[in-house]
């Protein structure tokens, strides 16, 4: 978990040219991560996309996705919602790379 | 004995964290009407009955704990149990502290108790590291600790040995929590370990009963006036007929645990071998060193509710922790401490043999229909191509 420190989201998303983002703001699981892998769909790796989000589930989902999926994420937590800012890994070929647990 | 022809055959539970009774057990319950039904404190002869079939209760279920039966009290609820059992460490201890140790994905009630400030967190697949229960224990001011044997949700077994002789080092007393694994492992309650352990009978198909067991010689004792009932921890005493059943469900588990729980485990092999060849679907929890009977699954761009839905529609009742199954709508704190996927979660706990004769029927249909209930229900969410 990273500290608070970093770009406010209006910053993000002000900025021409800036990351991609998506705001799921009021959505609740498991929507802000379908919209966030609908929006990491197709962008090559070490692209960044930014989700913002205030539901408490994303909290523990964006990161669990961000590892199934060989991405890394950095929280930047605001007072009403959290910032999530995805570096996209390796594109996978397939779908799957199930278990990853086990 | 025979299943009585009013209670229909139980099919497609999968969500027996709390179960139909065993059938002896009903059978035993129906009985105990006639003749339990008394104040067991009260000392004529209906009560006295009440009293001594009590007692055998209470011998019964005392063997279950490897406890005597003076250490052994009933309780409403496992979690009324847990409440008190606790309660009752820290008020004994406060002069030396306030503070209680407790892992991350112990259960709830224990984690809402004062006292619990900072869990000390889990593995990815839901374990204490004992390093750094260790290092909690040192702390100043620890009233006690809690550990769970095993969780209910995830199946993950905790390092109860260890973190039992670490506490003893420290001189702080342990809460085992056994209410997921007692009556569904051998050794759920290792011999001698904790101050005080808790069970609870429905996880081996008797009744919700709270079984509160504390050591003879650990510091406890409750805040307040002074209990009446059950070792002065309770004000009123249990309802016979629900500890009667829950002696019997333990001796019907007790007589067939060894096949019961090689059963349990290959039927969960078989359901995390069938989710795990799921695209996109994490089964988590420990592989190998877990309960028998429990297992969990997260569907990444699915909804735990809507896949619950589609389960049910295909006859087959599972459990989920995901946030919008919740009435809160927060996610289960086991898998949020775990880190692992929240959403699309599917619990399965299976109910004994002898409480759902078709269980492997059922797990057969679920690692049948899986596949196609997530493709389903990712195809409503408009996930498919994702």
């Amino acid at each position: 978990m990273s500290g608070t420190e970093g770009h406010p989201p209006s910053d993000a998303r002000g900025r021409s040219g800036g990351p991609p983002v998506v705001d799921a703001r009021g959505s609740r699981c498991p929507v802000p991560v379908i919209r966030l892998a609908r929006a990491a769909r197709g962008l090559p790796s070490g692209t960044t996309v930014v989700l913002l989000a205030d539901d408490a589930a994303a909290w523990s989902d964006v990161p669990a996705w961000a590892r199934m999926k060989g991405h890394t994420v950095v929280l930047l937590e605001d007072e009403d919602w959290t910032e999530y800012r995805v570096v996209l890994g390796e594109p996978r070929t397939e779908r799957g790379q199930a278990d990853s647990s086990t | 004995m025979a299943r009585p022809p009013n209670d229909p055959p139980v099919t497609g539970l999968l969500d027996a964290a709390q179960g139909p009774l065993h059938p002896v057990a009903a059978a035993t319950l129906r009985a105990a009407l006639a003749t339990g039904w008394a104040d067991p404190t009260r000392l004529n002869p209906p009560g006295r009955t009440a009293r001594s079939l009590l007692d055998t209760a209470r011998g019964v279920l005392a063997g279950a704990l490897g406890v005597r039966p003076d250490e052994l009290s009933f309780h409403p609820s496992a979690q009324a149990a847990l409440e008190v059992g606790l309660t009752g460490l820290r008020h004994a201890r406060r002069r030396t502290g306030s503070r209680v140790v407790a892992g991350a994905t112990e259960r709830s009630v224990l984690l809402l108790q004062p006292g619990v400030e900072q869990p000390v967190p889990v593995d990815t697949v839901g374990r204490v590291d004992p390093a750094a229960y260790a290092v909690a224990l040192g702390g100043d001011g620890v009233a006690a600790a809690v550990l769970q044997t095993a969780n209910a949700e995830v199946g993950t077994h905790q390092p109860v040995a260890e973190v039992d002789r670490t506490c003893r080092e420290h001189g702080v007393p342990l809460l085992l929590d056994a209410t997921a694994s007692l009556g569904r492992e051998g050794g759920a309650v290792p011999s001698g370990a904790g101050s005080v352990v808790v069970a609870d009978a429905a996880s081996f198909g008797g009744p919700p009963l709270g079984l509160l067991a504390v050591r003879t010689g650990t510091r406890w004792g409750l805040p307040g006036p002074r209990r009446e009932a059950e070792h002065g921890r309770e004000p009123a005493p249990p309802w016979v007929p629900l500890a009667l059943a829950a002696a019997e469900a333990w001796q019907q588990a007790a007589a067939v645990s060894v096949t019961e729980e090689r059963s349990a485990r290959e039927l969960v092999d078989r359901i995390r071998s069938a989710a795990a060849a799921v695209p996109d679907v994490e089964v988590v929890g420990d592989p190998h060193d877990r309960l028998p009977h429990v297992v969990t699954f997260s569907v990444l761009y699915a909804d735990g509710e809507v896949l619950l839905e589609e389960l049910a529609l295909r006859g087959l009742a599972v459990a989920s922790g995901s946030a919008c199954t919740s009435s809160a709508l927060r996610p289960s704190h086991v898998l949020a401490a775990m880190g692992v996927l929240t959403h699309g979660n599917v619990r399965v706990t299976l109910p004994l043999h002898a409480v759902s004769p078709s269980r492997a029927d059922d797990v057969d249909r679920l690692c049948r229909e899986l596949s196609d209930a997530v493709a389903t229900v990712r195809r409503r969410l408009g996930t498919d191509d994702l």
